[in-house]
């Protein structure tokens, strides 16, 4: 029974993965602008266009450029970038640690962020202090996250000048790294020297990230709190003669935390999107900032290679949520 | 009033930063340390395929580290480089090519004849997907003798020398490539350039360190950082918090706000890239009186005024002044009341107004769409009534090619070796697929100064070639741009006419 959901789940992700290459392959084909014009230099004739077409295999059809792209990506071939010149895959699993480390450090700052004030907010409810959580939230959520980037930027890499502007790390310092996850792995590696420099950079598009959803972790996860702190089994706990603190973290915070978990799960692959535009802003070396690039250049492997990579993140983070969601939920566990 | 995401973002540093009530840090060159906010990515380091080749912003990087076949002054004239001679044979069917001795690459190997033979030789193999094959497959049969190189002209072209100062006229090392390949090359490229190679993180950042051994002289600044910064809020924040100490390609309204803050300073110069509309030869635009009356509708002093803040210079054919056929004497007047008895003669007035659309992009270049729109409302006021298209400029390039651009359509064009051929030649020549104007007569005209072999008749050519298409109205020259750049007071900036920012050329102050 197992193995068959696993099974059902797993054709689902394919047949979800197949249909985002065929739409991805298609939208950018018909889409507006051709790679080999803007790189047509002055004085290129016809036959330099058709011999630059013909390198790039765009002299074939859409249909038989599809297949020739997809019996490819089968077998971990995804071909090479027309701007970069080098193999897709590689490019994007050299990009996506960092895209992955700075929407990670975003999402723990987010739901710390967000988990404590909901609680705070549920234990002082109808006061001040819920008050000004509430405000603070709402000013989080309307601001959208470039424009944090561009008040971060202002407060804390001019007026202020404590964070770097750009880049990922310092060009200065010599990287010991053997994976792409240098946040991680310096951690890891106990180089604090390191770590301070790389947060100096990533802390202020993690921000840029973190807030709008730490405002809507906030709302939801202290609605939820506030509901079940009126269940009787918490007024049990209280009348046991726990404090409101003790009530919230014991008893109310695994069942609010339900739909609050579904939430984050979402958020996040909305979240990893968001640094398209964030990367670009803070001139961070992820696969956002590639992204952009890519589409600029009209690079359509690289396009597609990329888009494919974001869908199967958000399907496998997906599926990470579901099965998390079950372990949490006893009832679906059984059902 | 709509705002697109750009001009938010720009309105925002810009209110942002006029409310900044602290003064900046100032920026500081530390001693034999650069630092420069760059307004592009470095996709490749082979500058010879693929589009980054044929990237003119892009070519300041590469001439950083790899010599061009040809030097090239910022004022844009040639000098001696890695070849310190060449030339031609009197009936044009060889070249000679005299090669710099003593030069090394940054591994320490000498440079060599054979370099320059082997990097010629890859450049016309069309096999390698250099974009510029079709100039360098005009000269085959290399022969070296000592530091002499002659060869056989397969097809005359005038501008063979030129191109070598230009886009994808570099020299390769031979042996290095071929021992380590184009994957080794991108990891580790030298060249014999005025810097080397230190760290390179895609789309982050370059490290470059000064060539003890550079034939020209070491450079000033022993370590140069280059920061790859594409968004150009960023760029005014780093060059304002003083992470970087130069930057470029900013709004003209945060430059004027920049120079004048404590530690700043400024350069703006008018580079060789230019803003046009093409005309192309269908509908209202087969009409000469129509075309006549847009031009001289057109007032381009204004333009520069009020939308550019005073930087940049109207133009009125495709040469700015640096161009070898630059020809002062063919001016197009702006009078828009002549503008009118044109169109009253073609049957159009203000009521009954000629009607077609331009394209445009939005942000592509500075202020480009509200240019189309001020050019606009000039046109109605004679008698034009114009629809404004905006498009990505990948639109325009595919258009360009299939001619398939509306009849009036903005664009920038950039000719860094100042030759009429890559500025009106390939702009105004039919069966170029970069002109979008494509009538008998103006191809008549052309055709015969490709293959032109005497030089001042060549250019006087072009000269009459500019005049004609000014009398017929087949274009609209604009402005000639001017490239901002910021930068601290600690150092010096020469401005490269060509819009190449080389660290090369700057010293500390």
């Amino acid at each position: 029974m197992l193995l068959q959901r696993f099974l059902i789940r797993l054709l689902t992700m394919l047949i979800t993965l197949f249909g985002v290459a065929v739409v991805v392959f298609v939208v950018i084909r018909v889409a507006p602008g051709d790679p080999i014009a803007m790189m047509l230099p002055p004085g290129a004739t016809d036959d330099d266009i058709a011999r630059l077409r013909a390198l790039y295999g765009l002299d074939k059809t859409i249909v038989q450029q599809f297949f020739i792209w997809l019996s490819g990506v089968v077998r971990g071939d995804f071909g090479t970038s027309i701007s970069l010149r080098q193999d897709v895959l590689g490019l994007v699993f050299n990009r996506l640690p960092a895209t992955l480390e700075l929407a990670i450090v975003a999402l723990i700052m987010a739901v710390t962020l967000g988990g404590t004030t909901a609680i705070l907010g549920a234990r002082e409810r109808g006061t001040a202090v819920e008050a000004g959580i509430d405000i603070a939230s709402g000013a989080a959520l309307s601001i959208p996250d470039f424009l944090w980037g561009l008040v971060l930027i202002l407060l804390f890499g001019v007026l202020v000048p404590i964070f770097d502007i750009s880049g990922r790390v310092s060009p200065q310092l010599d990287l010991p790294f053997v994976t792409q996850f240098y946040f991680f792995e310096s951690l890891m590696r106990l180089r604090f020297d390191l770590t301070w420099d790389l947060l100096k950079h990533m802390l202020m598009p993690a921000v840029a990230l973190a807030l709008p959803l730490a405002a809507i972790i906030s709302q939801l996860l202290k609605q939820s709190l506030k509901e079940v702190l009126d269940l009787d089994y918490v007024v049990l706990a209280r009348v046991k003669g726990f404090s409101e603190t003790q009530v919230i973290l014991r008893e109310a915070l695994k069942n609010a935390s339900l739909p609050t978990l579904t939430l984050v799960g979402v958020q996040f692959t909305f979240l990893i999107g968001g640094t398209v535009i964030v990367e670009r802003l803070f001139s961070y070396e992820g696969l956002g900032n590639m992204a952009i690039d890519a589409v600029i250049n009209r690079d359509l492997p690289l396009i597609q290679g990329i888009v494919l990579v974001f869908a199967l993140l958000f399907v496998l983070i997906n599926l990470a949520v579901d099965m998390m969601y079950a372990l949490l939920n006893p009832r679906l566990r059984h059902g | 009033m709509k705002i697109n995401r750009r001009e938010l973002l720009g309105y925002s540093a810009a209110a942002l930063g006029v409310a900044a009530i602290g003064l900046p840090k100032i920026a500081k060159a530390a001693a034999g340390e650069l630092t420069i906010a760059y307004n592009v990515n470095l996709p490749s380091w082979d500058p010879t395929t693929g589009p980054s080749a044929v990237n003119p912003t892009i070519q300041g990087l590469y001439q950083s580290v790899f010599d061009q076949i040809i030097s090239q002054k910022p004022d844009l004239s040639f000098a001696p480089g890695l070849l310190t001679e060449w030339g031609w044979n009197d009936d044009r069917t060889k070249v000679t090519m005299t090669v710099r001795e003593g030069v090394k690459w940054h591994d320490g190997s000498p440079f060599t004849p054979e370099d320059v033979v082997w990097s010629l030789q890859r450049a016309g193999d069309e096999k390698t997907g250099n974009p510029i094959q079709f100039v360098w497959k005009n000269v085959n049969n290399f022969k070296i003798d000592g530091n002499k190189i002659t060869g056989d002209v397969v097809q005359f072209d005038p501008v063979y020398f030129k191109w070598m100062s230009f886009l994808t006229g570099y020299i390769l090392p031979k042996a290095y490539y071929e021992k380590v390949g184009a994957e080794g090359f991108e990891k580790a490229p030298i060249g014999t350039g005025p810097y080397m190679v230190e760290k390179f993180e895609r789309n982050a950042f370059l490290r470059l360190k000064a060539n003890p051994n550079y034939w020209g002289g070491k450079p000033a600044f022993e370590n140069v950082t280059i920061k790859f910064v594409t968004d150009a809020a960023s760029r005014v924040a780093e060059i304002e918090s003083g992470s970087s100490q130069v930057t470029l390609e900013i709004p003209y309204e945060e430059y004027d706000r920049l120079i004048a803050k404590d530690g700043l300073a400024g350069s703006i110069k008018n580079v060789s890239d230019i803003g046009m509309i093409f005309f192309n030869n269908k509908d209202a635009m087969l009409d000469k009186n129509v075309r006549q009356a847009a031009v001289m509708a057109v007032d381009k002093e204004l333009l520069v005024k009020r939308l550019l803040r005073g930087y940049g210079q109207p133009i009125d054919t495709l040469e700015t002044p640096e161009y070898a056929a630059y020809d002062p004497s063919i001016k197009v007047e702006h009078n828009p009341e002549k503008a009118k008895k044109l169109l009253a003669a073609s049957g159009y007035s203000t009521k009954k107004p000629a009607k077609f659309t331009i394209q445009t992009t939005k942000g592509f270049k500075p202020k480009d769409y509200e240019m189309v729109q001020a050019i606009v409302g000039m046109w109605r006021k004679v008698g034009i009534e114009a629809e404004i298209e905006v498009y990505e400029i990948a639109k325009h390039y595919e258009l360009r090619a299939a001619h398939k651009l509306a009849p009036a359509a903005f664009y920038n064009w950039g000719n860094s070796i100042g030759d009429p051929t890559t500025s009106t030649g390939f702009a105004m020549f039919g069966p170029s697929p970069h002109s979008s104007w494509k009538t008998d007569d103006l191809d008549a005209k052309i055709g015969p100064l490709w293959g032109e072999k005497d030089e001042a008749k060549r250019i006087a050519g072009w000269k009459a070639v500019d005049k004609y298409i000014a009398e017929e109205a087949y274009v609209l020259p604009l402005i000639q741009y001017a490239q901002p750049i910021v930068h601290s007071k600690k150092v010096n900036v020469v401005q490269h006419i060509s819009g190449a920012l080389l660290p090369a050329l700057m010293t500390p102050a």
